[in-house]
């Protein structure tokens, strides 16, 4: 299993049934694959979808049903479709039970930054400043550095925020952690990995929870 | 001009509308959209054509000469929180001038802009947005102007239909006053100026999975 399955399969085991959940681009769209069987989870895209159900296949594509992520989908029994203002009312109601996003940076603090290096990349907010300032429960699902090693959990955010003390959760391919009053707590720590491990590729002070338990993918 | 387009991505773009657009080689628009096309389709070829001098979206990350535009100082670009950007158009074809939502607060996007509270938690207010023309597209229509969409090509749709001076229509199906049932209508006609059938409807699809196998 590689790092970014873990990761999706930690996340997975956080939903519960009933639970209506909003699935980011990238790595958090992966996690609709390991919902555990029994439990119903309604994913809702905002372009304007709940119900996402399973990929296509070729034959059953269709351009006018797609993900957030442009991606072609298919319905479910019970799916519905709505314009983009509703999504977002549904969204900034606090009608989501949980948000599960990518990051570039998130602080000790749980601000997030997710959209743009000035000067290197103009993506774009998208639905993400929406989604975290919800209420929603936010996890953060990730891979622990960047590509050429830099710290992506830092004291400071240095990029420019999406959200201010939004984050509740982070999981990484290293471990599952806490954003508390006092600081980031590691809750978890993924098999074969050390503490010092840990807090050698973490950009701030780290907490080590008092019963740290191992990460379990189910 | 102001101008919106419908679409999110590719999906239910009015790509008839923005090729007859191209065609007439109408300059300096400023564009309201929540993407800018990909390069090389939608409203892709319209920035190609060097005919948009603004833009108001929120995710425009799938076009790469926007960004090379962007990063040189020749595009003026604002970027908005896609929930607040369908609001300002909602509210805009509404009559509600300004609002308040907590999206953005303590970010960029909260420069400038009025902050208030309301019950100990933080909003910023948010300016309505219309446009001189808005261009839509729908799946079938009505000589009414009645809308019915298909599946998550509705998007902005609807809401762009009723924030414009203007509002046109581009449908796959233009269907007699009565075929549409009235419980079904999403965008009822008084929202809607032109309606144009769509010669031919490309659809690219912009992206797909890599199915990344589950382990057992």
């Amino acid at each position: 299993m590689n790092g970014k399955e873990l990761i999706a399969r930690r996340v997975a085991r956080e939903l519960r049934d009933g639970f209506y959940v909003n699935l980011g681009i990238g790595l958090p769209t992966t996690v609709a694959t390991y919902v555990p069987d029994g439990i119903e989870v309604i994913l809702q895209s905002e372009n304007g979808l709940l119900g996402i159900g399973p990929p296509p296949s070729a034959e059953q594509e269709d351009p006018d049903l797609i993900n957030a992520g442009k991606q072609p989908v298919t319905i479910l029994h019970g799916s519905s479709f709505f314009g983009s203002d509703q999504a977002f009312a549904m969204i900034r109601g606090g009608h989501m039970d949980v948000s599960i996003l990518g990051a570039m940076q998130v602080s000790s603090q749980g601000d997030l930054a997710n959209w743009t290096i000035p000067g290197k990349m103009v993506k774009g907010m998208g639905g993400a400043m929406d989604l975290v300032a919800s209420g929603a429960r936010v996890i953060v699902a990730m891979e622990h550095n960047a590509k050429d090693g830099a710290f992506k959990i830092v004291e400071e955010c240095s990029l420019p925020l999406t959200g201010v003390r939004v984050v509740n959760d982070i999981v990484t391919e290293l471990g599952w952690f806490h954003i508390s009053r006092e600081g980031i707590v590691l809750e978890e720590i993924a098999e074969g990995v050390t503490r010092e491990e840990v807090e050698k590729r973490t950009g701030c002070h780290l907490l080590f929870a008092q019963q740290l338990r191992p990460m379990l993918p189910f | 001009m102001t101008v919106m387009l419908g679409g999110f991505g590719l999906c239910g773009i009015p790509e008839n509308l923005i090729a007859a657009l191209i065609r007439k080689g109408v300059k300096g628009l400023h564009t309201i959209s929540n993407n800018m096309g990909v390069d090389g389709f939608g409203m892709g070829l319209m920035l190609e054509a060097g005919m948009i001098a603004s833009h108001i979206g929120s995710y425009v990350g799938e076009n790469r000469l926007l960004e090379r535009l962007v990063i040189a100082g020749e595009l003026d670009l604002t970027l908005i929180p896609q929930g607040t950007l369908a609001e300002r158009i909602r509210a805009g074809g509404a009559g509600i001038p300004a609002f308040y939502v907590p999206a953005g607060v303590g970010t960029v996007v909260a420069e400038g802009k009025e902050t208030r509270e309301f019950d100990g938690k933080t909003y910023l207010m948010e300016r309505a947005l219309r446009a001189d023309v808005s261009l839509i597209k729908a799946w079938k229509a009505d000589r009414h102007g009645n809308l019915v969409f298909r599946k998550t090509a509705r998007n902005f749709n609807p809401a762009m239909a009723t924030a414009a001076e203007l509002t046109i229509v581009e449908v796959e199906e233009f269907v007699e006053l009565g075929e549409l049932d009235p419980d079904d209508i999403v965008t009822p006609g008084i929202y809607v100026d032109r309606v144009v059938v769509g010669a031919e409807f490309q659809k690219p699809i912009e992206s797909r999975f890599i199915q990344e196998r589950a382990q057992p």
